[in-house]
């Protein structure tokens, strides 16, 4: 049997864009996080310590800092990042607002675009951060185009992956151990792929160097989107 | 305005929906109501899609869950004992964030209109976080009419407010009935739902047990019809 619609005509309603959702999203996010700083400020620390053990453990002569330095900010961004998504989202989940989000007229990527848009700013905001201060600290050069260039890639790829994830995480009671339990083994290769690109950029290798790990790079960006934009609906709904 | 069939909803395998039937015409109050446990939330999530239906039909407002479910938002005001509200934010902000989200013409007015009905006009700028829970609830109560809803999903709204805050809930929703909007309403509180109610619907054991209409019910005679039916629900064997 199925329902007859003939005794209610559908009513139409205001609703919003995507864009304009995922605007309203994003705005919230920064509003919220200018407010109460928790979240940069805790990424920026655990980044700084991240790098001044790295500085304190390794003794490096002028040479090998060359060659490690992908890896040591990499390793960096990751950690931080993580801590960072695990509080965007604890945010929405502490209270239920990921509830009130989902009550909006708009198709639910719309939402998920936000929240990864929000990261992603906040990510770029700490790197931008991270990258002079290292550059004193190890007296490298790191401001090379195409190494920013990687890690604009490299973290969208991140924070793609892992607002799908830290969504997933946030559902369970041990959210905090869960999402990098999650989150690591799947953007290995994206690491792998930054890590080498970013190198070949520092030490100034020809371009054909760069190309297969930068390649690689925007695979798994697009691989990434595309999943979580088709799997973020059935994440949020029991 | 509301249509359900045979909705079953179950969680692994308990089933707390069992072929659920459920109507509601445009203009039209009703109170569910049904002992703890017996899936009232469950439902009243699975008519906001916040939850899946496991079998049936869900339509509201003209549109049909869960394939035009944001045609459906578009059309709910959905407030629960839980705020979902942002503490980093004032109320003002929130608002703004919440109107955003229903493309809410000429926002700033209405937050004006939302805020004075409220009463936290004077409160505007300071961070929810600070708010008291009554505080917060009437917030929210602005954040479920901001887009002027057609139909009102409530989950025990009076959860932790106090008199005055409870007496606006009802002067809210009074007038939100008076305008022809449709309302669910679950509530543990039988006087309030007899006092604005236009119908009492029973929720016990996964289906509408029994559904009366408030000029059937004789006065103070809700608990009595309430009773009635739970009890012969009850087999034998769960009496003690
Ligand atoms: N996400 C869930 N997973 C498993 N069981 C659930 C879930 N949500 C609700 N239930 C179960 O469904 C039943 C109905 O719950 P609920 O709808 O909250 O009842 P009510 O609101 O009427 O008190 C309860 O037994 C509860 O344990
Ligand atoms: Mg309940």
């Amino acid at each position: 049997m199925s329902v007859k619609s003939t005794s209610v005509k559908p009513i139409t309603a205001r609703a919003p864009s995507f864009l304009q959702a995922v605007g309203a999203v994003v705005r919230k996010d920064l509003a919220s996080e200018f407010r109460s700083r928790e979240l940069l400020s805790a990424m920026f620390l655990f980044a700084l310590l991240v790098i001044l053990i790295f500085n304190f453990a390794l003794e490096l002569n002028a040479r090998e800092r060359g060659e490690i330095t992908a890896g040591v900010l990499w390793v960096t961004f990751v950690f931080a990042g993580q801590l960072g998504l695990n509080r965007s989202m604890a945010i929405e989940k502490d209270r239920n607002c990921l509830d009130g989000l989902l009550l909006a007229p708009v198709d639910r990527s719309a939402i998920y675009f936000g929240k990864m848009l929000a990261n992603l700013l906040f990510m770029l905001i700490v790197e931008a951060i991270v990258l002079p201060i290292y550059s004193i600290l190890y007296n490298v050069n790191l401001f090379h185009p195409g190494l920013i260039l990687v890690i604009i890639l490299g973290s969208l790829g991140y924070v793609t992956i892992g607002t799908l994830l830290a969504t997933m995480a946030v559902y369970a009671r041990t959210r905090d151990i869960l999402l990098p339990i999650l989150l690591f083994p799947v953007v290995v290769p994206l690491l792998i792929a930054a890590v080498r690109a970013s190198s070949a950029f520092l030490q100034n290798l020809s371009m054909e160097f760069v190309w297969p790990s930068l390649n690689l790079l925007i695979v798994f960006n697009l691989i990434f989107i595309a999943v979580s934009y088709m799997t973020f609906d059935f994440i949020v709904e029991e | 305005m509301i249509e359900v069939r045979k909705l079953i909803k179950r969680f692994g395998l308990k089933y707390v929906l069992r072929g659920l039937d459920f109507e509601v015409e445009q203009g039209e109050f009703v109170a569910l109501i049904g002992p703890n446990g017996a899936g009232k939330t469950t439902f009243l999530r699975i008519l906001s899609s916040l939850s899946r239906p496991s079998m049936g039909e869900v339509m509201l407002a003209g549109y049909r869950l869960p394939h035009q479910a944001a045609a459906v938002r578009s059309q709910l005001g959905v407030l629960s004992h839980q705020p979902l509200l942002y503490g980093d934010l004032s109320a003002e902000e929130n608002l703004t964030f919440f109107g955003r989200m229903y493309a809410v013409s000429d926002l700033e007015t209405r937050i004006g209109e939302v805020l004075e009905l409220v009463g936290l006009k004077k409160r505007r700028r300071d961070l929810v976080r600070t708010f008291s829970r009554g505080m917060q609830q009437r917030l929210a109560i602005g954040r479920s009419v901001i887009h002027d809803p057609q139909i009102l999903l409530l989950d025990e709204p009076y959860t932790g407010l106090d008199q005055d805050a409870s007496s606006m809930l009802d002067d809210v929703l009074k007038a939100v009935t008076a305008e022809g909007r449709t309302v669910v309403m679950t509530s543990h509180d039988l006087a309030r739902a007899a006092d604005l109610a236009s119908r009492f619907d029973i929720l016990s054991r996964g289906v509408i047990a029994a559904s009366a209409l408030h000029a059937d019910i004789p006065p103070d005679g809700l608990l009595a019809f309430y009773r009635r039916t739970i009890n012969q629900e009850e087999e034998p064997a769960l009496v003690s």
